[in-house]
């Protein structure tokens, strides 16, 4: 009895000091983005045949990012490389991130921007920068006699749309948008992307880039949008509260639709109608100077580097970025297998973005269009979210007033914010 | 056997308690420190003292949770257990089909409740559709109700299995002699049968009391605490105190509501258990 207790005791001992006694750099990536996770995979054995740096890439599940860094944070082994989605994510993190000022990578960044600062210390870089707007069926616009040219601003967005819904069965379409699902699938789009419109334009007027009290200047706007979408939609508002994603997506794929607000993410599925039948325009919400609006485009995916990691498998996961963002096997693998379009002066030629939103926002940007940017990673917390979320949602359904979603967005703000400052 | 039973006793309770240490002592002390901390990963934590507790009774959403949580509690531990009992009664009668229907009614409590929660959704959605009522993460009403149809519809069977092994194990002689000395059915009943499996009883409720309580799949599935944390349970209260909010200081107060949570299901346990047991008879 003894004598096997020994000896399972020994093979114990013995391998722990196997698992401890590894390689001597080594990169671990906790990647965020589920659908690209198979082509990080394929990357990282790639960087370790040629140079024999060991690389895991580990993807957390969809939703579940937070909860898995924080456990992997905990091992011995943790992540040399993870994600915040922005001031908001680096203020949980920031004892984590190693500032990158003094490494090369903030130099390959087209704009300083794309870096998340803290002062002076670079926390964060930015690797995928994404655009949304109201993805639009072309067909179906011309089939009710339009073109995406004749919308130029919420007047016309608004008289397009309410055309389409009082003519929809002439047209064969359930509505002019697609369902403004408030289920948790899609209710970001709203309580997340399209509050973003208001708050773009109150930083705009205010000349800031992030508040502890917002002041709702444009919510009357914000509920002008919020109307339109929901009274000239594929359902009665009373039933957004159970749709989904999927069901908004499906109904646009469908071409009972014609309107669908998402972003550059959903290219692949949108693409089955025809690249020459799909074009994507800006969320006018009838604020003025809103003719020389282009999309939203920013991001919410910065790289960070771990800086409790040991120096030497930081300098090896900095140079592991470095590699990807510059060779020809990191760049092919992001801008044509990922599809990601990157902040990075690297990806010229003919690794520059193909895909025809980006491109349209890259042309609006240069007729003179002012892209919207991206003000959702200073949004005080998710339970803001949440809260401006669920007071949408009644509202829609008609068992709440537009009150409570200012409420929500004014005083929730504020409280959110008091609470973690 | 007696000395065998001596000599090797570790190699039968070591590995279950080994797993209980690791599995549930240790993360519970760890759960304890944490809550006196400020910490975003558990190897870097700030004591803070009493400040998380202090928070958790401020918030106001965790006392609404936990009334919320004992109305739900209250209305589903009573009907679970009144329905369960009748159809166990119905069902130990030697009626024809009796074992169909212990096992159609057994079904449903082999289905998770997140994908129970899910499927009740779309029912009970379509059904307040059809009547032009509010949906369920309209109305914290209908959440209610909901709640409670899919909470009975899962745990009736189990609990209706229970009351049937207690119900078959009345001594027949008592019935007998009930029966001779003239007791009506529902004299029997009350007098005998009833009294006969209060140990069912104790089990039954206990079990219902505390997985309502405790409710978290069922309640994130089905209604998700909408509208606006009016249907929000004291688990979902928790985890979204730990996960939907960003700063450090959340998950110290989520895992001191936990805490409370804790005190608040064993408190609530040891009272029913009490009376309960006390009603308990010796055969």
């Amino acid at each position: 009895m003894k004598k096997i207790i020994a000896l399972a005791l020994a093979l114990v001992v013995c391998l722990a000091i196997a698992a401890t006694a590894c390689a001597d750099a080594s990169v671990y990536y906790l990647n965020f983005k589920p659908e690209q996770d198979a082509q990080w995979q394929a990357l990282a054995k790639v960087y370790t045949e040629k140079t024999g740096v060991p690389v895991t890439v580990v993807t957390a599940a969809s939703g579940q990012y937070e909860t898995t860094l924080m456990a992997e944070m905990e091992k011995s082994e943790c992540p040399t490389l993870f994600q915040v989605n922005g001031p908001v994510g680096l203020a949980n993190w920031t004892d984590y991130c190693y500032d990158l000022a003094g490494t090369a990578l903030p130099g390959y960044l087209t704009n300083e921007a794309f870096a998340l600062k803290e002062g002076d210390a670079v926390k964060g870089i930015a690797y995928v920068i994404e655009t949304y707007g109201i993805i639009a069926n072309t067909k179906l616009l011309a089939k009710a006699g339009y073109t995406p040219a004749d919308i130029k601003d919420f007047e016309s967005l608004k008289a397009v749309a309410e055309d389409i819904q009082a003519r929809k069965a002439e047209l064969g379409v359930d509505g002019a948008f697609s369902s403004a699902g408030m289920d948790g699938s899609s209710d970001w789009r709203f309580k997340t992307h399209l509050a973003n419109m208001p708050i773009y334009y109150e930083y705009k007027a205010d000349g800031i880039g992030t508040t502890g009290a917002i002041k709702g200047t444009y919510l009357d706007n914000y509920k002008k949008i919020w109307d339109l979408y929901i009274n000239n939609s594929t359902c009665e508002p009373a039933l957004l509260a159970s749709k989904t994603g999927d069901d908004s997506r499906n109904e646009f794929l469908a071409e009972k639709a014609v309107f669908f607000q998402n972003g550059t993410w959903e290219y692949g599925s949108v693409s089955a109608l025809g690249d020459e039948n799909i074009t994507m325009l800006p969320i006018y919400i009838d604020a003025e100077g809103e003719e020389a609006q282009g999309l939203c485009t920013g991001t919410e995916n910065y790289w960070c580097v771990n800086a409790i990691a040991d120096q030497e498998d930081i300098d090896a996961t900095v140079a592991f970025l470095e590699w990807v963002i510059t060779s020809d096997e990191g760049r092919a693998s992001m801008a044509k297998e990922m599809n990601f379009v990157t902040p990075f002066s690297t990806f010229t030629g003919e690794y520059a973005p193909t895909n025809p939103f980006v491109l349209l926002d890259a042309q609006m940007t240069a007729e003179g269009k002012n892209p919207v940017s991206w003000n959702f990673p200073t949004m005080p917390s998710e339970e803001w979210k949440n809260g401006v979320g669920s007071a949408l949602t009644a509202y829609a359904a008609g068992t709440g007033e537009w009150d409570a979603v200012v409420s929500a967005f004014v005083d929730g703000w504020k409280t959110e914010y008091d609470l973690t400052h | 056997m007696e000395n065998a039973i001596k000599k090797y006793w570790p190699v039968f309770l070591l590995p279950t308690l080994a797993a209980f240490i690791i599995g549930f002592i240790w993360p519970f002390i760890w759960g304890i420190y944490l809550s006196f901390h400020k910490f975003i990963t558990v190897s870097k934590t700030t004591f803070v003292g009493i400040d998380n507790y202090i928070k958790v009774f401020q918030d106001a959403t965790f006392v609404d949770a936990f009334w919320f949580t004992a109305r739900f509690t209250l209305v589903s531990t009573i009907l679970i257990n009144v329905i369960a009992f009748m159809l166990a009664l119905a069902l130990t009668r030697g009626l024809k089909g009796t074992n169909a229907f212990r096992t159609v009614f057994f079904l449903p409590n082999l289905i998770g409740g997140i994908v129970l929660g899910y499927i009740w959704q779309i029912l009970l959605n379509g059904i307040l559709t059809n009547l032009g009522l509010p949906l369920l993460a309209l109305d914290a009403k209908y959440g209610f109700w909901g709640l409670i149809i899919l909470m009975c519809w899962q745990q009736i069977g189990y609990m209706m299995i229970i009351y049937i092994a207690g119900l078959q194990n009345v001594p027949g002689d008592l019935l007998e002699a009930a029966s001779i000395d003239g007791a009506t059915s529902f004299q029997t009943l009350i007098k005998v049968k009833l009294p006969m499996v209060m140990p069912s009883i104790t089990i039954c409720s206990f079990l219902t009391l505390t997985n309502s309580f405790k409710l978290f799949d069922q309640n994130l599935a089905l209604t998700s605490g909408e509208p606006a944390k009016q249907s929000q349970m004291l688990a979902l209260n928790i985890y979204d105190t730990f996960y939907a909010r960003s700063g450090a200081q959340w998950k110290g107060i989520g895992q001191a509501k936990a805490v409370v949570f804790f005190l608040l299901v064993i408190g609530i346990a040891l009272i029913q258990l009490y009376f309960t047991r006390r009603k308990e008879v010796q055969q």
